[in-house]
């Protein structure tokens, strides 16, 4: 049995074994190997894909350092959001302040680049020595005549989720200072969507297909003035829930804009994501289209997830992500290839998270917040997994062990959303749940002693 | 076309870095920790600082790598950490049940004033630390040095916290690799076992690093240098560090602490740099070198002959940490190459003194830039071309900009596999350097070869 703190019990629960009643939103144990970020990581996932502006870190250099490039958010045009800039903090400032430094550095950066804003994000130490990061913002705003927009992202301010709030706020400061002339009635904003493998590029050529107009995606290939003039499209669609829902619900607050929550991963999700938007607008023209579209859609790819799920039908997967509701989505598609979710947990999903991933899951599945690597591994092994979904840092353990692994998080280099997203990730599970290394290889060996080996 | 935006005028900037070739002090903290067997790394800080290491550790050495965290919350940092520390130490104990937490401060556990050897000290009085069990730390303000000096910081603290002398010498030497790869750890030991010589060799990841698949997720793998070891490392009859950046602040204050005398060389990577290294095991040993390291110099002796006019003149640019560069372009003088352009974003006036003095003769007028970033060396690559690049993986941009071959070579590579597993130091890791030179120009030459002059033999 997986060994598990006295304090962390009450954030894990196995489906049909006990009442529900599952913790979360807490901060980490101090001392455990949390798979968590920071608020600063939480702002500059969320901003980052705007590629024509500036994305300015206010810190000691390491945080720019490890947050360089690591997205693979693509853009269609401008790559500034790829290179790296930071103030990279030295002792003298930690005493004296590092305003001077940020004032030159903005300058220093608007008059080579030219971009359409900037973004400058406070990171750990910014709050403890109290620059006024606004103030100098503004200044430069004042004398570029661009927006320059803090993000006030100081690591320790509480979780990857405040990160969101501090990206979101941003944004909500650029909406509604561009033009909203020239927006169709049929109008949506693409919101969470950060066009990881090009998503984002599928996913509003299908909008398109339907007759709506993309305002903005925001923030996947997200451009300064798209975003400008967000505030005019119809319908905001926020599909990173955790993210971006903040956004939507003051959009809707300040301009009425009303918000659906989708998801485009799995052909069931993707398509009710296109028939929700159809049925907003409720035009008849428009919901035969979107059916064509599905119907075309799910005819090329569905032949050859019959192959895929023929070969996976009866293996088990383990799921661990950033935000709970992608997991719902991941849950589906894997049941499409015929597999069962025998673990799932996030990092930061809330209680209606959990409660409805309860009701989607199978009896005996092991549901889990804020885990580590060592209970993850447990889990892995007692269920006897043969595919474990997560990030950078799960990759590693799960091909230790023996197990498949896809990352479905940052690092995913093929498109995983939308209808040919659904072929890409059943070809991604078939390649690694049955690849023959697996035959040659131990795969969860007998436990050899000392508490900490898990396998 | 990522970096079309660079200028090829250089402006001195104060304020601004721009793609940096560094990062910050706790990775390399919590890189040189791992090299401890049993011993868990503990980001004294918030989340995120633990959370970026790991994934960038992950990245590099594609293992698992385990570090906790005191998860800071806003409270902590008005009131200190004093409680989030003494509560992860119990935490840890009692859940992951390591030998050793080495704990090492960030940027904001810095700021705020944490006195951690006193946190850690009202541990072991309260009770929280079990016998036979550690708390070592190390300070690594993230606004200071690099994530080498942070390599450097936990490396010593490795002395201060453990090394002993007994009063009784020991017949062994006491080896600190600096900041390189497990396979060049692997490396440096069989080379001293092939000389008869024993040795403690710290920080040690091979074996931790660069495990086996066994079907098991090892928390705490089998390598590391063990507490006994380095205990024993204040006896051992001296020291031999490589790398002055890297692992000389170790090695002097063994020096002080013990008595121990130490030499601190480059790194031995490269033909020049490798004979010094086993001249100086040698004698300080007191061995003799076997044939079959002399067989090994001369198989690269052979391969550079073989080869070298492939190499003359060509104009190179490298970036990355201070140890490294300072060998590589040795080496690559060695190998008839101008080494023309050379940064490494870790602050220091020693690197760019040595790097001159290695240069005197033959690039006087190298481009060198200690606290550097990559930005800067881009720009130097457009006003005066380069034949080849050496770097880590953020290079490629660069590369693929200018359009230059491209040899990946220090820490971070997060694109490409082999580094973690075979060595670049010793004569075996030079062959395999030269190995990639060649590949590199070899390769371009094919590429670009007008059909009349594309020929089989090169
Ligand atoms: S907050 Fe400081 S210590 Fe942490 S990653 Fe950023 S620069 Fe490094």
């Amino acid at each position: 049995m997986v060994k598990v703190l006295e304090e962390r019990k009450g954030q894990i629960y196995r489906k049909g074994s006990e009442p529900y009643a599952m913790e979360c939103g807490k901060t980490s144990l101090a001392g455990s190997v949390s798979q968590r970020a920071c608020v600063f990581c939480g702002s500059r996932v969320v901003l980052y894909p705007i590629a024509d502006a500036i994305h300015l870190v206010h810190g000691p250099v390491g945080c720019a350092a490890y947050t360089w490039d690591i997205r693979g958010a693509l853009s269609s045009g401008p790559e500034l959001h790829r290179l790296s800039f930071s103030t990279d903090l030295r002792e003298i400032e930690v005493i004296h302040g590092g305003e001077k430094k940020l004032y030159q550095s903005l300058v220093e950066l608007i008059d080579r680049y030219q971009p359409r804003a900037a973004f400058v994000y406070s990171t750990c130490i910014i709050g403890i020595i109290g620059d006024d990061v606004g103030a100098v913002c503004k200044r430069v705003s004042a004398e570029k005549g661009i927006p320059v927009l803090p993000v006030h992202s100081e690591g320790f301010k509480g979780t990857k989720k405040d990160g969101y709030r501090a990206a979101c706020e941003a944004l909500l400061q650029l909406i509604g200072t561009g033009p909203a002339e020239g927006i169709q009635p049929h109008s949506i904003n693409i919101l969470g969507d950060f066009n990881l493998a090009g998503e984002v590029w599928m996913i509003r050529e299908y909008y398109e297909k339907m007759g709506i107009q993309v305002v903005a995606t925001i923030t996947g290939d997200g451009r300064v003035d798209q975003i400008r003039r967000a505030h005019g499209a119809a319908l905001n669609l926020v599909q990173c829930s955790g993210s971006m829902n903040h956004l939507a619900k003051m959009l809707k607050e300040k301009y009425g804009t009303p918000y659906l929550q989708v998801s485009y991963f799995g052909i069931e999700d993707m398509a009710e994501a296109l028939y929700q938007v159809a049925r907003f607008f409720n035009d008849t023209a428009m919901m035969r289209r979107t059916e064509e579209l599905v119907r075309d859609e799910i005819a090329a790819v569905y032949p050859q997830l019959l192959e895929y799920r023929k070969a996976l039908t009866g293996k088990k997967a383990a799921i661990y992500v950033g935000g709970a509701f992608k997991a719902f989505s991941l849950v589906k598609a894997l049941r499409i290839l015929g597999m069962q979710t025998a673990v799932v947990g996030s990092q930061t999903g809330s209680s209606e998270d959990y409660q409805q991933l309860r009701d989607l899951c199978d009896e005996g599945t092991v549901i889990v917040d804020d885990s580590n690597p060592l209970e993850l591994a447990g889990f892995l092994k007692e269920k006897g997994v043969d595919l474990f979904i997560g990030g950078v840092k799960e990759r590693p353990i799960a091909y230790k062990m023996g197990i498949g692994f896809c990352d479905h998080n940052h690092e995913r280099k093929i498109a995983l959303a939308g209808f040919v997203g659904m072929l890409n990730f059943a070809r991604e599970v078939h390649g690694t749940v049955c690849s023959p290394i697996w035959k040659l290889v131990p795969r969860y060996s007998c436990c050899g002693g000392g508490v900490a080996d898990v396998g | 076309m990522l970096l079309r935006h660079t200028p090829s005028e250089v402006k001195e900037r104060e304020a601004l870095v721009v793609n940096p070739a560094k990062t910050c002090q706790p990775i390399g903290a919590m890189y040189a920790a791992l090299g401890i067997h049993g011993c868990l790394p503990h980001s004294h800080g918030s989340q995120g600082c633990c959370a970026y290491h790991r994934s960038t550790l992950t990245r590099h050495y594609k293992e698992p790598i385990m570090a906790s965290t005191s998860s800071f919350t806003e409270g902590a940092s008005v009131f200190g950490g004093q409680a989030n520390l003494v509560e992860a130490i119990n935490n840890i104990f009692t859940i992951y049940n390591p030998d050793v937490i080495a704990v090492h401060t960030t940027c904001l556990s810095e700021t705020i004033g944490d006195d951690v050897p006193q946190i850690v000290s009202k541990a072991k009085d309260d009770g929280k630390i079990p016998d036979g069990k550690y708390v070592i730390h190390t300070s690594t303000p993230s606004y200071v040095g690099s994530h080498v000096t942070g390599f450097a910081n936990m490396t010593k603290s490795m002395v201060n916290y453990f090394s002993e002398s007994s009063g009784t010498e020991k017949d062994q030497l006491n080896i600190i690799p600096g900041w390189v790869e497990p396979s060049d750890m692997r490396e440096i030991k069989r080379m001293t076992g092939m000389m008869g010589i024993k040795t403690v060799l710290f920080p040690d990841t091979s074996d931790v690093l660069d495990t086996p698949q066994t079907g098991k997720h090892h928390l705490f793998p089998k390598g590391g240098v063990t507490i006994p070891e380095l205990r024993s490392t204040g006896d051992s009859r001296a020291t031999i560090a490589l790398g002055q950046f890297a692992s000389g602040p170790a090695a002097e204050a063994l020096d002080a602490k013990c008595k121990v005398p130490c030499q601190v060389l480059d790194l031995p990577i490269g033909l020049m740099a490798t004979d010094r290294f086993v001249d100086a095991l040698r004698k300080t040993a007191g061995v003799s070198v076997p044939d079959a390291i002399t067989d090994e110099r001369g198989r690269l002796v052979d391969l550079i002959t073989d080869m070298h006019q492939y190499f003359y003149r060509k104009r190179v640019a490298l970036f990355g940490d201070p140890d490294q560069l300072i060998a590589m372009t040795e080496f690559l003088v060695s190998l008839d190459m101008l080494p023309v352009h050379i940064v490494t974003g870790t602050p220091g006036q020693r690197f760019e003194q040595r790097i001159r003095e290695i240069l005197k003769h033959d690039v006087p007028q190298v481009n060198v830039r200690a606290a550097g970033d990559s930005f800067l060396l881009h720009q130097w690559i457009k006003s005066e071309p380069v034949d080849l690049l050496i770097g880590n993986t953020y290079g490629k941009y660069i590369a693929r900009d200018e359009d230059i071959p491209f040899v990946r070579f220090g820490f971070p590579i997060l694109d490409r596999v082999g580094h973690s597993l075979f060595p670049s130091v010793g004569y075996v890791g030079a062959m395999r350097l030269i190995e990639k030179f060649l590949y590199a120009f070899q390769d371009r030459q094919d590429r670009d070869a007008l059909e009349e002059k594309f020929e089989l033999v090169m």
